[in-house]
């Protein structure tokens, strides 16, 4: 093949083999290349050394509380929706020690993290993480603080997206507007078509750094007979999206449903295990753990992730703000797709399903929106707006801040 | 800062397997630096040396099983600053609790030569059902790490680092994939006190809810979907939260539900 110029927004078209080299060339260029991988019986994003590493020829089988890794028919490399874990886990990881400090004779003396630099090229992100990278990237990057470590490894990070071929089984980003196209967010992002005896892949140029990258690879200008092929790819994954959450005027949906009963029975269902925050992909809540040495000599300080889920997590003098599993859950909900939008402008929610798929009991958070609405029309909003935090003790009226 | 004295400690033994003592003599790495810190003035299990009371930290492990218990956890308690009680025996009754189920004198014959020198009570309780304590480390056994942690924590005057939360919270920072969701087995770890690292899932095993009850634990919902979902049938039920931790009150309420 011969390499064709290529500009932002090109489509061009890989053979599927090219990408062994397409990994090649990320991690000559410094890239600790991750992505997806089978290990533990499932999925999940690790170092990738070679295209081998890929899961080849596997899909995956979701429901609620529920996921299978399924084999398919051909050979595909991008066959499956997305698994339990997310690239949040690299750039916003589950533990960080924030700063060592040892004690000395005029005092304590804080000491710099300690950090290696580390710069990530992700492989097969799908558009949901593609749009929760982007909440997320509101989060820390955006309003007066910024986080510097976040910061270093998002702008440094390669992505490389994956269109969908295939809905997730608990997956409803159709609804949310996230998928399962990639629209923007990546240096470059492909389409897998397998068609008679070609494999190869379309793929669009997002920036610069992706226009360099496609520039070392043999690839040329896709023809209007590939870009037909992937653009139905894509819409045979939009067709089979079993799973929809209505999001008209959500937010005052929410607020007025303060009381509603609903909240009642999931509660009751509820395992307030914080599952379904582990694995959100845009979930960014931490706690801040001091630690010290027997001796007093050197004390650390580490961030870690926390869950709206605990007890601890809404721990003010005399007590926790969200006592019952009801209002934790609630909270959770209300926040995600309501007081988000008020804090960060976007949702909190991108429609990956993960909450669905990893919840133990298999909590629905489309079922329970949808629960909250007809319940609504058939009358049971509990007490309504005007007796909004009158329910139990000391949870009132302080819920649905975050 | 320097201290005046070191702190005293003593660490005791009610009905227990001396597992969770043992974690203390475990402490390889650090137990120079805990004996440089504390005094430790009473511990049988390692010496036979005795410094008398007040103490200020007392590690209580074992439930109370015997009648001379009664009387002795009241000593403790009155010759102690800081009683923290250790381990599933002390916190929650251990598996000698199983006794709360059934009629002791059935089992002293089964066990003993000679019943009749067997001085037992008709329950096995935790040492916060007799006397107020101020804090307490739940596992079985403990966790060393959780241990040198609360006494790190005594010595600097902090609150310990010791969430009561799930275990999937431990699990899942680990990077461990579910391996109820994925692998289709059953695991209490939703409803267990985090502590032990997450360690039966990092190996595929279903947690079994070694370390009693998290804070607001819902076994209810999580027995309903083992039987509707996982096949697990009333029996199994009633034995996966009949163990070391039976005595808890969630984990004996729910095995109760399942008791026919």
């Amino acid at each position: 093949m011969r390499p064709a110029a290529s500009n932002l927004g090109d489509e061009v078209v890989l053979e599927a083999q090219a990408l062994q080299q397409l990994l090649e060339v990320l991690s000559g260029r410094g890239y600790q290349v991750v992505g997806p991988t089978l290990r533990q019986g499932s999925l999940v994003y690790d170092r990738l050394s070679s295209l081998d590493d890929l899961p080849r020829g596997w899909g995956d089988q979701q429901e609620g509380g529920f996921f299978r890794l399924r084999p398919l028919n051909e050979p595909a490399l991008f066959g499956y929706g997305v698994g339990q874990k997310s690239w949040k886990e690299f750039l916003y990881p589950p533990r960080r020690r924030l700063w060592p400090a040892r004690q000395e004779a005029h005092g304590l003396q804080i000491l710099p993290p300690g950090e290696d630099a580390v710069k990530f090229a992700f492989i097969g992100v799908h558009p949901c993480d593609l749009h929760a990278i982007a909440v997320q990237d509101k989060v820390f990057l955006e309003g007066p603080y910024l986080d510097l470590h976040y910061q270093a490894r998002r702008q440094s990070a390669f992505i490389l997206a994956v269109n969908c071929g295939h809905a997730c089984g608990t997956g409803f980003c159709v609804s949310m507007g996230t998928g399962p196209r990639a629209s923007s967010g990546f240096d470059l992002a492909l389409t897998e078509i397998l068609a008679e005896a070609r494999h190869y892949l379309v793929v669009t140029v997002g920036s610069e750094k992706g226009r360099q990258v496609i520039s070392q690879l043999p690839h040329r200008r896709a023809q209007a007979q590939e870009l037909e092929a992937a653009a139905k790819v894509v819409a045979q994954a939009a067709g089979q999206m079993g799973r929809s959450l209505d999001t008209t005027e959500i937010k005052a949906l929410l607020y007025r449903n303060y009381d509603n009963p609903r909240w009642d029975q999931v509660a009751a269902r509820c395992l307030t295990c914080g599952n379904c925050t582990l694995v959100c992909p845009t979930c960014f809540c931490h706690t801040v753990e001091d630690t010290s040495g027997l001796t007093g000599e050197q004390a650390e300080r580490w961030r870690r992730w926390d869950v709206c889920y605990t007890v601890d997590f809404s721990y003010l003098h005399g007590g926790s703000i969200r006592a019952t599993p009801r209002s934790r859950y609630r909270q959770w909900l209300t926040h995600k797709l309501a007081t988000w939008i008020d804090q960060f402008g976007v949702s909190g929610c991108v429609g990956c399903g993960r909450c669905i798929t990893w919840c133990p009991v298999a909590i629905d958070i489309t079922a329970e929106v949808r629960a909250i609405r007809e319940g609504e029309r058939s009358g049971a909003r509990g007490q309504g707006p005007g007796a909004r935090g009158q329910g139990a003790g000391i949870s009132k009226g302080t819920d649905k801040s975050n | 800062m320097p201290r005046k004295r070191r702190p005293k400690l003593a660490v005791w033994k009610f009905a227990s397997c001396d597992g969770c003592q043992l974690s203390l003599l475990d402490c390889e790495d650090e137990l120079l630096t805990i004996a440089g810190e504390l005094e430790i003035s009473y511990f049988v299990e390692a010496s036979k040396a005795v410094v008398k009371g007040p103490y200020d930290i007392s590690l209580v492990e074992g439930s109370i099983a015997a009648p001379h218990d009664l009387e002795r956890i009241q000593h403790v308690r009155q010759i102690s600053k800081f009683v923290m009680p250790i381990g599933a025996c002390a916190t929650a009754g251990g598996i000698q609790g199983l006794r709360n189920f059934a009629k002791v004198e059935n089992y002293i014959p089964l066990v003993y030569a000679r019943p009749q020198v067997i001085e037992a009570l008709e329950t096995s309780t935790p040492i916060s059902a007799h006397v107020p304590v101020d804090f307490e480390l739940q596992g079985c056994p403990i966790n060393k790490r959780q241990l040198v942690e609360v006494v790190s924590a005594l010595l600097q005057g902090r609150k310990p680092v010791v969430s009561p939360h799930s275990v999937c919270m431990e699990c899942k920072m680990r990077g461990n994939i579910c391996v109820q969701v994925a692998l289709g087995i059953p695991c209490l770890g939703p409803v267990t006190h985090a502590g032990c690292g997450a360690i039966c899932p990092t190996y595929q095993r279903g947690c079994y809810g070694c370390y009693g009850p998290k804070e607001t634990p819902n076994t209810a919902s999580l027995s309903a979907w083992f039987s509707q979902r996982l096949g697990v049938t009333e029996p199994e039920l009633l034995r996966l939260f009949r163990t070391f931790n039976a005595g808890a009150e969630p984990f004996r309420q729910e095995s109760e539900a399942h008791d026919h």
